[in-house]
Order: C-alpha cells, then sequence, then structure tokens
C-alpha cells in the first residue's frame, strides 16, 4: 500500500471527540443502560424493555422515514400529521381487517407524501416550507375527517396491533424491526438508496450524473410519508381509539432527534438506518430514566433539547476537521 | 512593470490608487504586489482571464477584502476600508452584473434606501423622494413611475437605478462589473450613454467585461492582470485586440509555437461519417447559432475567451441549459433538448468545468462516484451488484491509474487529478460516444495534467468523439485537430490544419478583423518591448 499516506481518516486523529463522532450514540446508550443497571431498580426487567420497544416503535418508525428524507438534504415536518390523517381514516374502515386497514391507511400517508414530495422536487418550494404548510393543513384535514371526534377503534385486527405478541415479541415491535431490515437494505443495497444519497451528497453532481433526481425526491416524501401513516396505525391501535387531534404531535421533532443523534448529517449526503435506530433508543432509555426517578415530563423535554444540541456540535467538529 | 504609457486622463492625482497590494488566501496569492490607479473622468478597462485577480483586486478597491500588504490612496492621501460601507460612503461604488436593490420596494425608495428625506416631523418625505428621485433618472435621460416597486422593471432600467443611487451617494469612482451581460442592446446603448456623463462629471469609471467591442467603446486606458500580477497598464487605443488577448492569456505574439508542452501527440482530422450534428443552437444572452460537426476519433477545440459561450456550447450539448432554438442528433437520430438523461442515452456526456460543486459528490467512495451514472446499469432488479460494480471500477482505477488506498476511499481525500479522473472514469463506464471536456486540467498538478492529456489522445485514438474547451491556448491548440473559435456567443471562426497554430487562435479569439486567422503577420503586432509582459515559461 504505497498509497496509504493519501488516506486521511477522521476518526485515527486519536482523540475522545472523533470516537464520539463515530459512535456516539452507541456510547450513551451503554453509558444510560450502566446507570440504570446501578441506580434504577428493575430497570433490567424484561417487561420494562417490552415496554420501551413497545414505546419506541411509533418515532422509531417516523424516524426511519425521516432518515431518508434528512438523507436527501430535505426535512419533514408533517410526519405528525400524517399520523392523524391515517388516524382519522381508520374509523371509516374498521370492520375490514388489519391489512385493509394498514393498506389504506398507507395509500393516505402516500398521497400527502406526494403533495410534499411534488412541492419540493418539481415546484423547487424548500423542504421545510413546503412540509409544514402539510403539517398545518394536514392536521385540520384529520380533524375534518373525523368530524373533530375521538372515535374509539374496536376492529380485533386493528387492536391487535397494540397487544398481541408472538413468542412474547409485541407485533408492533416485530413490525418495527422488519422496517429497520427493509429500509437497511434500501439505503446500502438498491440504486434507489445510492441514488438518493447521491442527491443530497450534490444535488447538482446528480443532476449533470443523469439521474432520475426529481423522481427520487418525490419518492422519498411518499416512502417517508407512508412509514408516518404506518406509525398512526400502530398508535391508533396501542391507544385503541382514532384520536386526531393529539396523535403524533411534535413527533417530527422527535424523529429528527433521533436520526441527528444517530448520525445522519442535516447536511444529507448519508443515511444513518442502524444509527437512527440506535437514537430513537437513546431518547427512549433517556425519558424512561427520568419518569423512574419521576423527574417531570418538561425536564424530559429539556434534556432532549440538550441531546440534539450536543449531536449537532460534535456533528459540526466532525465536519470541521475534514 | 509598470508600462511607460501616459494616460490621458484630467488631472494628475489618481482619485483612487493601489499600491503594492497583495492579498493571499490560505497559502494562495491572488494578487501580488499590484499597483493600479484611475483617475477623474477616466474610465478603465479592467481586463484579465479566470483567476487574474480581478475580482479580488475589485473586493480589495471596495472594502470586501482587506489586504495583506500594501495601500490604498483616495484622492491622494491613504486609506483603508475596513468594510464595504466605508468604501461606498468614500465615493466608491460598485454595480455588480446582479442588481443588489430592494426588488418590492419603489424605484425612489431604492436610490434614497438609507438617506431618505424627511418631514419636519421627521417622517419620511415621500413627495420630496419622488420628485428627487424623478429629476435624478431624467439627468440620464430615464424616465420611468419612480413609485413603482423596482422588479417590475426592466433589468436594464434596474441597473441605471442601482447607478443612479451609486452616483447620488456622491461616488466619485463607480467600478462595473459585467454591467451588460444581461442588457439588450438599446438598454447597453442607454448604459454607454450615461457612462459618457458620467465621466463628463469627473467620475472615474472601473470597467470589467468580457466584451471586446464593449471595452474598445467605452473604456481608454486599460490595467491589465494576469495571474495576480498587473502586466500591462496603458491606453487602450493603441493596443491592438490580439496583443491585449495574448496578454491577457499569457502568451506573447513572439512566443508562439513552441510546441511540445503538452502531452499531445499530432492530431488527425478524421473524416468518418458525423456522430454528432448541432445545428444552430442558440439562447437568448449566452450563445446564437452555433453549429457542429463532429466526427468519431476527432478532439475538436472549442476556442474562446470566458463569457464566449463555449461552456454555454456544450452545456446546450449535453442538455444540461434548456435551448431556445436549435437541435442536437447522434448519429442521425435527435437528442431530446434540455434533457440531462436523454443525452446520456443517446451518447453525449459532459465533464463539468467546476469539479467540486458540479462533478464528483465528495462525501461518497470512489467505486460510488465513479458507478453514479452507471449504476442502473450495474444492478439487477434495483439490487446493486457489489461484483458487477468492481468489475467497471477496478477496470478504471487501473487503466486510469487512479492513485486511491482503495476503492472505498472517500472522494474528497483524493488530489485534483484523481479526482478528475475518477469523473472521466464515471462517463467512460457509460460508454459514450461523445465525450464534452469542460477545462479537464484545471487545479491539477503538472503530472495529473499530462497523463489526463494523453488520455484524451488515446480515448479519441480508440474512436470517442471530444469536444475540448480550455483556457490554456497550448492545450487547445495541441490537444485539437481543429478549433472552433466562439466569441461572444456565435462562432467567430474554425481553424484546420496548419492553421490551428497559436498565433491564428489568439487572433481569432480577439476578433481582430485586421489580423484575422493566417493573416498575422509577427511583425505587425510588435509591441513596442515584448518582454514587458513574461509569459508562463518565463514566470
Amino acid at each position: 500500500m504505497t498509497q496509504a499516506t493519501v488516506s486521511v481518516s477522521v476518526p485515527t486523529r486519536g482523540s475522545v471527540l472523533g470516537l464520539f463522532q463515530k459512535y456516539g450514540v452507541y456510547i450513551a446508550i451503554v453509558l444510560l443502560l450502566a446507570y440504570n443497571l446501578f441506580f434504577t431498580p428493575n430497570f433490567f426487567a424484561v417487561d420494562n424493555f417490552r415496554t420501551q420497544f413497545v414505546q419506541v416503535v411509533p418515532v422509531l418508525i417516523v424516524a426511519l422515514g425521516m432518515a431518508l428524507v434528512i438523507g436527501t438534504e430535505g426535512i419533514d415536518l408533517s410526519v405528525g400529521a400524517v399520523m392523524a390523517l391515517a388516524a382519522a381514516v381508520i374509523p371509516l374502515y374498521v370492520g375490514y381487517g388489519l391489512v385493509p386497514t394498514l393498506l389504506i391507511a398507507i395509500l393516505v400517508g402516500a398521497v400527502i407524501g406526494a403533495v410534499n414530495g411534488s412541492m419540493v422536487a418539481f415546484i423547487g418550494v424548500q423542504p421545510i416550507v413546503a412540509t409544514l404548510s402539510v403539517m398545518v393543513a394536514g392536521r385540520g384535514l384529520a380533524l375534518l375527517v373525523a368530524n373533530e371526534q375521538l372515535k374509539s377503534v374496536t376492529d380485533p385486527g386493528v387492536l391487535s396491533l397494540g397487544r398481541d405478541s408472538v413468542l412474547g415479541v409485541p407485533i408492533s415491535v416485530i413490525i418495527a424491526a422488519v422496517l429497520v431490515g427493509g429500509v437497511a437494505i434500501l439505503v446500502n443495497r438498491t440504486t434507489f438508496g445510492k441514488q438518493l444519497i447521491a442527491i443530497g451528497g450534490s444535488r447538482r453532481a446528480a443532476e449533470l450524473s443523469g439521474l432520475p433526481v426529481k423522481r427520487i425526491l418525490l419518492l422519498v416524501y411518499v416512502l417517508c410519508a407512508a412509514l408516518a401513516a404506518v406509525a398512526g396505525v400502530i398508535g391508533t391501535a396501542r391507544l385503541g381509539a382514532s384520536v386526531p387531534s393529539t396523535l403524533g404531535n411534535l413527533i417530527e421533532l422527535s424523529a429528527i432527534t433521533a436520526v441527528v443523534v444517530g448520525g445522519t448529517p442535516l447536511s444529507g449526503g448519508q443515511v444513518k438506518v442502524l444509527g437512527t435506530l440506535a437514537g430513537a433508543l437513546l431518547l427512549q432509555f433517556i425519558s424512561a430514566t427520568l419518569i423512574k426517578h419521576n423527574v417531570p415530563d418538561a425536564y424530559s423535554q429539556i434534556a432532549q433539547a440538550i441531546i440534539i444540541l450536543l449531536a449537532v456540535y460534535i456533528q459540526r467538529g466532525k465536519a470541521r476537521v475534514k | 512593470m509598470d508600462a511607460p504609457a501616459a494616460s490621458p486622463a484630467n488631472t494628475d492625482v489618481p482619485v483612487l490608487e493601489a499600491r503594492g497590494v497583495t492579498k493571499r488566501f490560505a497559502g494562495v496569492t491572488a494578487l501580488s504586489d499590484v499597483t493600479f490607479s484611475v483617475r477623474p473622468g477616466e474610465s478603465l478597462a479592467l481586463m484579465g482571464e479566470n483567476g487574474a485577480g480581478k475580482s479580488t483586486l475589485i473586493k480589495v478597491l471596495t472594502g470586501v477584502y482587506q489586504p495583506d500588504d500594501g495601500e490604498l490612496f483616495l484622492h491622494g492621501e491613504v486609506t483603508s476600508f475596513a468594510r464595504p460601507l466605508d468604501a461606498q460612503k468614500s465615493g466608491v461604488s460598485t454595480i455588480y452584473q446582479e442588481v443588489n436593490l430592494v426588488p418590492l420596494m419603489s424605484v425612489a425608495q431604492n436610490i434614497y434606501l438609507g438617506r431618505e428625506p424627511r418631514s419636519r416631523l421627521g417622517l419620511i418625505d415621500f413627495r420630496r423622494m419622488y420628485s428627487d428621485a424623478r429629476a435624478l433618472l431624467n439627468e440620464y435621460g430615464i424616465e420611468v413611475d419612480v413609485r413603482r416597486p423596482l422588479r417590475t422593471l426592466a433589468l436594464g432600467v434596474q441597473q441605471m437605478v442601482a447607478l443612479a443611487r451609486a452616483v447620488s451617494i456622491n461616488a466619485s469612482v463607480v467600478i462595473m462589473d459585467e454591467p451588460t451581460s444581461s442588457l439588450e442592446a438599446r438598454e447597453v446603448e442607454t448604459l454607454f450613454r450615461v457612462i459618457g456623463l458620467l465621466r463628463a462629471r469627473g467620475i472615474a469609471i472601473i470597467y470589467v467585461s468580457h466584451r471586446m467591442d464593449e471595452i474598445y467603446r467605452v473604456c481608454e486606458t486599460v490595467t491589465v492582470l494576469r495571474d495576480g500580477h498587473v502586466v500591462h497598464v496603458g491606453s487602450l487605443h493603441d493596443l491592438p485586440r490580439m496583443e491585449l488577448v495574448s496578454m491577457m492569456l499569457g502568451r506573447s505574439v513572439e512566443k508562439v509555437r513552441r510546441g511540445g508542452v503538452t502531452e499531445f501527440t499530432d492530431a488527425n482530422e478524421s473524416d468518418a461519417p458525423p456522430v454528432l450534428v448541432a445545428d444552430d443552437l442558440s439562447r437568448k444572452h449566452q450563445i446564437d447559432g452555433i453549429s457542429l460537426v463532429i466526427r468519431p476519433g476527432e478532439v475538436v477545440g472549442l476556442g474562446g475567451l470566458l463569457g464566449s459561450g463555449r461552456s454555454e456550447t456544450l452545456k446546450g450539448l449535453s442538455g444540461v441549459m434548456q435551448l431556445d432554438r436549435g437541435s442536437v442528433s447522434i448519429d442521425g437520430k435527435t437528442v431530446r433538448s434540455g434533457s440531462v438523461p436523454a443525452a446520456i442515452r443517446a451518447g453525449i456526456v459532459m465533464l463539468p468545468e467546476d469539479r467540486k460543486s458540479e462533478g464528483i459528490v465528495p462525501n461518497l467512495s470512489v467505486r460510488d462516484n465513479i458507478v453514479l451514472a452507471a449504476l442502473p446499469k450495474l444492478s439487477r432488479a434495483g439490487f446493486t451488484s457489489k461484483r458487477k460494480q468492481d468489475a467497471v471500477v477496478d477496470v478504471f482505477i487501473k487503466r486510469l491509474h487512479i492513485k486511491v488506498s482503495s476503492p472505498d476511499q472517500i472522494v474528497s481525500e483524493l488530489s485534483g487529478g484523481n479526482q478528475q479522473k475518477v469523473m472521466i472514469a464515471r462517463w467512460l463506464a457509460m460508454t459514450p460516444k461523445v465525450l464534452l471536456l469542460d477545462e479537464p486540467t484545471r487545479g491539477i498538478d503538472v503530472g495529473a495534467k499530462a497523463e489526463v492529456q494523453s488520455l484524451i489522445d488515446e480515448l479519441a485514438h480508440e474512436g470517442l468523439a471530444i469536444v475540448l474547451v480550455s483556457s490554456e491556448v497550448e492545450e487547445v491548440v495541441e490537444g485539437s485537430a481543429r478549433v472552433i473559435v466562439l466569441r461572444d456567443g456565435s462562432i467567430e471562426t474554425e481553424l484546420r490544419g496548419d492553421d490551428v497554430d497559436e498565433q491564428s487562435l489568439l487572433a481569432a479569439l480577439a476578433g481582430d478583423s485586421s489580423a484575422g486567422a493566417g493573416a498575422v503577420t509577427p511583425g505587425a503586432t510588435t509591441t513596442a518591448n515584448p518582454d514587458e509582459f513574461p509569459t508562463k515559461a518565463d514566470a
């Protein structure tokens, strides 16, 4: 390897910062679990972990889609509204069973995603502006569809999504695991994934290389919203009721935090799927730890804010080292 | 290095002067010991090709940059501008190619922005502002409703408003950077008339433009920059165009045709049936009626100064730029215009000029960058195939001698030359028919440059049709079998066979009708002191 001198890899600088830049989220999870092992009674019970995983599922699924969008140097603020819309349409179709309900919710999500994607890809609206408007309009639409009412869901198929387990693993967790795997394959092993990352890395270069940039952007937003719709169905199933007024409120922020903490830069060009999973888990464990120590919920939100600042700061350091 | 030429200016004290100004950026010297002055009422052309230091000098003169060395003088007194506002207050105004005013505000508000006339109550006195604005614009023969939002006016008028604003802030020097690049012919006339009025009032004009005809019409003196040095100062009228161009490019008229500077072997014209036929390519303000025929196995040079439309022609051919008119066909089949994917499918690919922002995807690996365009071809049912990718990537890394520790190395860690080879590999992986190269050797080191040049040769021998754009005269001349010379967006002439030499190219670039291709005798264009400007070889 005569050319070895050409390579300047960032983490080999040997600093603690470098280590954190690469594995920060995993280190944080280990530290947090270690703390809980000693200071939180009953944290390491199977039941507790099952609860934690069940609770993280909606944020995780939304964050998967968000990671794709952020990978293209975009952002999607409308995911919470899409969850609400999915929740709002469920009572209209209850009685058809789980699969049709899921499909219809996904379809609704895909339509909203197509609206986002069209604005971003074809009209050139900034992602934050496009999805912000859809976020506001989407929740309004959800309330309209639901007639501003909270409706209980009785379809056993849908409810099983929130209640039942297979071999002790909740169905919603299985779905989330499958989606994590699917998105990981999409990002790392498909043409589509490689192209979306290239667009985030340099949109101009992607265009000049003849990539179907607009089509890919459109699809990314459709995927993100479809995933949010799945999260909406799971959230509704867990509550046993369609609550379009509050379901998914502020989930976009948790999802963005999970993605960024997981090492996907907001400047696009990279998607860390496992990192996103770890980021979502870290957020979940932090809030669980605080709750178990009877710290008010408000503090857990502040903790989230501090973590996102830290994550962005560490990433900024990474950019500078480059 | 100062020329002895006397400036035909009105007074002896320069209104704005720079002495020994040096400016470095991260080790790169953008301006080196530059001495420059402009006198009241003088109109001075500031000339130079890309990277000569023109814009850096302008930014030093207007307080955007602080010089690392040297001093500025205003009306003969030492001064320094800590920020652009200081320069503006001292009477140095700049008119940029893009109007930088507030588009939603009225014309009058724009002119008096930040210094609105006030009534006794301290409120803006709109009536006075409107009448003042009207009077001011009338002075220059511009009749507009000053209450209208600025953006509703034509671009040329907007520029006049910017000019009027600059002058009404007691400007003593107005710097114009490519002021006519987006103007209609009629608007250009108005601008020139206004420039005349300003000069009559003792205002100095520093005029930056790539349009030779304009320069010779508007300016009386010229300062030429090259590689951060002042290489010529003097009167413009006794300076033949060709000489001006050769100074800008660093090719002295006597020293042309030394040969053997580049890695190119003798390029031959091909007589195969054409692969690419472009007809009447046109786009407003950029290119006008460009027609080309390119045959397999030939390298065709596209000559022209900056702003002549050479890059735009490549962009038109490759679908990057939407054309107003004209057609491109490959092997007789018309290619859909304005679509990069369509052009690539037809076999036309372009290596963009700006490798960093338009070429590489910096955070991706060498492998991902090479396969970027060919990805769908190297996949099965949408899934990428590492085996297929490796086959392609390994071949090109070996063939183009790309120096990498592994294909997974991040591309931004490579040197410029190796990045350029990655870009070429990306296109070769598409097995193109026509390869458009925009400045393929810019910003890469000498060794890589030679490699890229011999690669171009090799590809042509293998039957690829290549169009080569380069600012380096010797690269175009030695690399191309024939050279199509563009000027102001149109084809000026085409050099073939023995006419492809530096002298003919320089003459054509200058658009010197008196000294057309081949008609130049060295004696006719000799300068008084030819060693006044060193060539690159001397420097």
